[in-house]
């Protein structure tokens, strides 16, 4: 079902009055909730004692010691804020997200491929080491890679000051370990969902296991998983600010600075959420591409909840469909079965040769 | 170890309140999903448009930021308290922020599940003259959460995951993730055992509660 108008009948006359009637009640009540929070940040909440107060207009002029007072806005007009304060965060928080996101795909393929191996001295500690890292909270990794220095000391003596660890270490270490696990289990799917003919024809035509893997196998993967990887860089990206709270000057840190210094943390908080949603929308709109374009192209894009039993803890992103439109182009993929290509391509593939038999395999 | 086990009484407070964290926002955020999800597919323009701001707004906003405009802005800047002690106003306010966030991907779950309803099930639903609340109701929302219930596992097991953000400044909740960091600086314990320790205690709340949701998911799958 992709389309939302199944759900109801075209509306008639009565139908239509009586949405009209809901339509005023929620603009009534956003409007109650908006003016309560004007009105709050205003503080000139605390003059309401009865509904007749709200008549008076002295609560509704802008209060100059509230927060929508002209000054406080100030600052974002000035340019050496932008200077001082939100460009320099917004780097620090694109180059912890950029050298992070290049570790976590390469930590991703390792651990990805490892718990693919033959070998059962891979699989389990690769399998061991992904589980791990995606079952504790990532504040946890963080704040333990700032206090290495104290471990190095404690374990091994070493002076604390011999070893520092910065700030974007911390950040970087901690969003590399999560998110490469995260993208270990995309690209396992990845792999996974690569039709098993593939294999066994490269295998026939004597290739090794590592060239099948990578001449046939990863290539073929790449393009499902691109809007799942994309998906979860957009998560990267959000957790990056994190390092607001071990000190790391990215982007949210300078806010609070900002709002700290000019006393304005309204309009900071409200400067700050833009510049996070038009990134994060314009990655997660690249997602969606991707995925449209996968679609179009009759390839299935994968899920990392395709192979484990237990599901994916992403933040909920990669987890989720990116869009109404992704989930419509694509009615004929059901989320239970994410691989309905594979099943096709090996049925077409095993025509006349080994009937059913094989597709079970 | 001794050292560590010797102050396990902080290890199961922090715990307890990450566990309460994650229950109350577990809950609230359930409940606000279904709503959003509801006034997405709703007949009415305005309720739909809504959803959709409220959710693309928070969802790509940081968590970090969603609970630090609790903290500072709501709590702080405009003086809202919601408890007499401070534990607790900084409790809910957490609760308040963590279920905004994580109801946005409550709502995105539920609608990728109401998507894979079959358009006859709405159809014939219609044609009985199910209205719009009654079709919700009776028949599309009970058959989207079965086949969303794995991904909604992956949002509670997030969700767990996400109370550590509650020790941001501005509010400071006492949960696991604060304790284990109070107990590196201050000393106590050493500090290798202490985080194994800690992440042992986040892997007994999230592991379990993964295979869980993979085994109930399976379960209740909806054939077709």
């Amino acid at each position: 079902m992709s389309a939302q108008a199944v759900l109801f009948d075209v509306p008639g006359p009565k139908a239509r009055a009586r949405n009209r009637i809901y339509s005023v009640l929620s603009l009534l009540l956003i409007a109650s909730g908006l003016a309560a929070i004007y009105l709050g940040f205003n503080r000139t909440l605390v003059m309401v004692s009865s509904p007749g107060d709200l008549t008076n207009t002295a609560i509704w002029a802008v209060n100059p010691s509230g927060q929508w007072a002209a000054d406080r806005w100030a600052p974002f007009i000035d340019p050496s804020t932008w200077t001082n304060y939100v460009l320099p965060g917004l780097m620090n928080t694109l180059t912890a997200a950029l050298i992070a996101s290049v570790l976590a795909v390469i930590f991703g393929l390792v651990f990805g491929i490892g718990r693919l191996s033959d070998h059962w001295w891979i699989r389990i500690p690769a399998g061991a080491v992904v589980e791990f890292f995606r079952g504790i909270p990532l504040l946890m990794l963080i704040f333990f890679t700032m206090a290495i220095p104290i471990v190095m000391n404690q374990v091994f003596g070493l002076p604390p000051a011999q070893f520092q660890v910065t700030a974007l270490a911390a950040v970087v270490t901690g969003l590399t370990l999560y998110n490469g696990s995260v993208l270990a289990e995309v690209f396992r799917a990845g792999i996974n969902a690569v039709p098993k003919g593939q294999t066994e024809a490269a295998q026939s035509i004597g290739m090794t296991k590592t060239q099948t893997m990578w001449t046939i196998l990863i290539p073929q993967a790449v393009t499902s998983m691109m809007p799942a990887i994309v998906a979860q860089l957009v998560v990267l990206l959000k957790d990056s600010a994190l390092g607001y709270i071990i000190a790391f000057p990215e982007l949210l840190r300078n806010f609070t600075l900002v709002a700290t210094r000019e006393n304005n943390v309204i309009p900071a908080a409200i400067v700050c959420a833009i510049i996070y949603i038009v990134i994060n929308l314009s990655l997660s709109r690249l997602a969606i591409w991707l995925e449209r374009r996968n679609a179009r192209r009759g390839k299935p894009s994968a899920k990392a909840t395709a192979a484990g039993g237990a599901p994916v803890a992403v933040n909920g992103a990669a987890a989720t469909p990116t869009g109404d439109e992704a989930a419509g182009a694509a009615p004929s993929e059901p989320r239970n079965e994410p691989l309905p290509d594979t099943e096709e391509r090996d049925g077409r593939d095993d025509d006349g040769t080994d009937g059913d038999g094989s597709q079970k395999s | 170890m001794e050292a560590f086990l010797s102050n396990i009484d902080r290890v199961v407070d922090g715990f307890s309140w990450t566990v309460r964290l994650t229950l109350f926002s577990a809950f609230f955020s359930f409940v606000l999903g279904v709503v959003l999800t509801a006034m997405r597919v709703s007949p009415v323009p305005l309720l739909r448009t809504l959803s959709t701001v409220y959710v693309e707004g928070i969802r790509n906003s940081p968590l970090t930021l969603v609970l630090l405009f609790c903290g500072l802005g709501l709590n702080s800047a405009m003086g809202l308290s919601l408890a007499d002690s401070v534990a607790w106003d900084v409790f809910w306010w957490a609760v308040i922020g963590l279920s905004a966030y994580t109801s946005c991907f409550v709502s995105e779950s539920l609608r990728a599940g109401i998507n894979t309803i079959p358009v006859g099930q709405v159809e014939a639903a219609r044609s009985l003259g199910l209205t719009f609340t009654q079709n919700l109701r009776l028949i599309v929302i009970p058959q989207a959460l079965r086949t969303v219930v794995g991904p909604l596992g992956s949002v509670l097991i997030a969700l767990i995951k996400n109370t550590t953000v509650a020790s941001v400044a501005g509010l400071g909740v006492q949960e696991a993730s604060r304790q284990m960091k109070l107990m590196f600086d201050q000393g106590i314990a050493p500090v290798l055992p202490t985080f194994v320790g800690f992440a042992i205690g986040f892997l007994i709340l999230t592991l379990p509660t993964g295979y869980f949701f993979g085994w109930l998911a399976k379960r209740v799958a909806v054939v077709r």
